[in-house]
């Protein structure tokens, strides 16, 4: 038994993180639109990057076609692309001058 | 969490602790654009000690003799010349209202190319000269061209032309605005932008005569005074528009709209670095 104890272990760990992580429309829908809240937020710094829409669109399609475990993926990394194109340009507002030629 | 979505957010928290090291930004200093451009134009020349300064405005075919020689051979029957016969043609042709382009420019148009962009002190905005076409279109009932090609390339190309051998001769006011729009101007040149983290300044200063991929990259010091070129890669025609858009497209960044203030401010700015420098457009690049 006390050999059988980390195999169930590991079976139930595997199953529950099978169905923590399959994703519903719901969740895309979410992950969806925190990506496009933090791509508006680029926008507004003048600072998108073309990933950014590339990856909202592949998002878009992959929920069109039913796969919302890709489609929610998909707008995760769009929110991080956008968030690191947010922090690009704050950081860029100072930085800028270390290349400059004096 | 899978690994593959995993993977984006672990690259993007790299990328961040990244920018987050690195060395902090020294304290702002005055403005000063006559130092600046002394400076840029060293920077180049010290760079390129065997090219002369007025050579840099023949951007990748200045940096070396092979590239010259190709750049002299081009000159024979420039790929440009379409594009100048046209704007030749466009410029003397009237509006539907009986005026022209000459109507809209000091000295009719001819031989001013070296004197844009200028800083309009009414408008307190840096005005580029396809801006002032596009104005003088719409002032006389006609719809504006695009920025970017064909028709407003042809009439840049023919403006150029007849100013071919000018030093470039930008002025900045005494007026704050003046040197604010400057300023901002130098701060979009060197503020690293795109997913691929380059500012224009990573290419064109840090890296001239440097290949990336087929390409070799141009010098900044007289990159606006061949404009408008016509490119290999584009196979026709383009503006001074296209090339910022472009250049923000390919370092992976959302390009701003075509003669956006930031664009203005940077050409306003570009080309005050590289005044005393000839103007050589229409140009032709690889």
């Amino acid at each position: 038994m006390n050999m059988l104890k980390p195999v169930l272990a590991s079976m139930l760990l595997i199953a529950s993180s099978v169905f923590a992580f399959a994703a519903s429309e719901d969740d895309y829908k979410a992950a969806y639109a925190a990506a496009e809240a933090a791509n508006k937020e680029a926008a507004a710094l003048r600072n998108q990057w073309t990933t950014t829409a590339a990856t909202l669109a592949a998002a878009k399609k992959s929920a069109e076609a039913g796969d919302f475990d890709k489609a929610t993926a998909a707008a995760k990394e769009a929110e991080a692309l956008a968030k690191a194109s947010s922090f690009q340009a704050t950081s860029e507002k100072t930085r800028w001058k270390d290349m400059e030629i004096r | 969490m899978r690994l593959t979505s995993a993977i984006p957010f672990a690259s993007a928290a790299l990328a961040l602790a990244a920018l987050t090291f690195a060395a902090p930004a020294p304290a702002a200093d005055t403005v000063d654009p006559v130092k600046d451009a002394k400076a840029f134009q060293k920077f180049f020349t010290d760079k390129f000690p065997k090219v002369k300064l007025e050579d840099f405005v023949n951007g990748p075919y200045s940096m070396n003799e092979d590239l010259h020689k190709q750049w002299e051979e081009k000159e024979q029957f420039p790929p440009y010349e379409f594009s100048l016969e046209m704007g030749k043609e466009m410029f003397s042709k009237p509006f539907k209202n009986g005026k022209s382009y000459e109507d809209c420019f000091p000295n009719k148009g001819v031989g001013i190319r070296q004197n844009y962009p200028y800083f309009d002190e009414k408008e307190g905005k840096v005005v580029t000269l396809e801006l002032a076409l596009n104005r003088c279109r719409e002032a006389n009932g006609e719809p504006a061209f695009s920025y970017v090609k064909d028709e407003m390339a042809a009439l840049t190309a023919y403006m150029a032309f007849t100013s071919r051998g000018k030093p470039m001769d930008i002025k900045i006011p005494s007026d704050p605005r003046a040197l604010e729009a400057y300023e901002k101007g130098k701060e979009y040149f060197y503020t690293r932008r795109g997913q691929l983290n380059f500012s224009c300044a990573t290419c064109h200063v840090q890296s001239p005569g440097e290949r990336i991929r087929a390409e070799v990259l141009a010098p900044a010091l007289g990159i606006l005074n061949a404009m408008p070129i016509y490119r290999s890669e584009w196979s026709g025609m383009g503006t001074i528009s296209r090339r910022f858009t472009s250049c923000n497209s390919q370092i992976r960044g959302v390009p701003l709209k075509p003669q956006d203030d930031e664009y203005r401010n940077l050409e306003y700015y570009l080309s005050y670095v590289s005044n005393g420098l000839p103007i050589s457009g229409p140009g032709a690049r690889p």
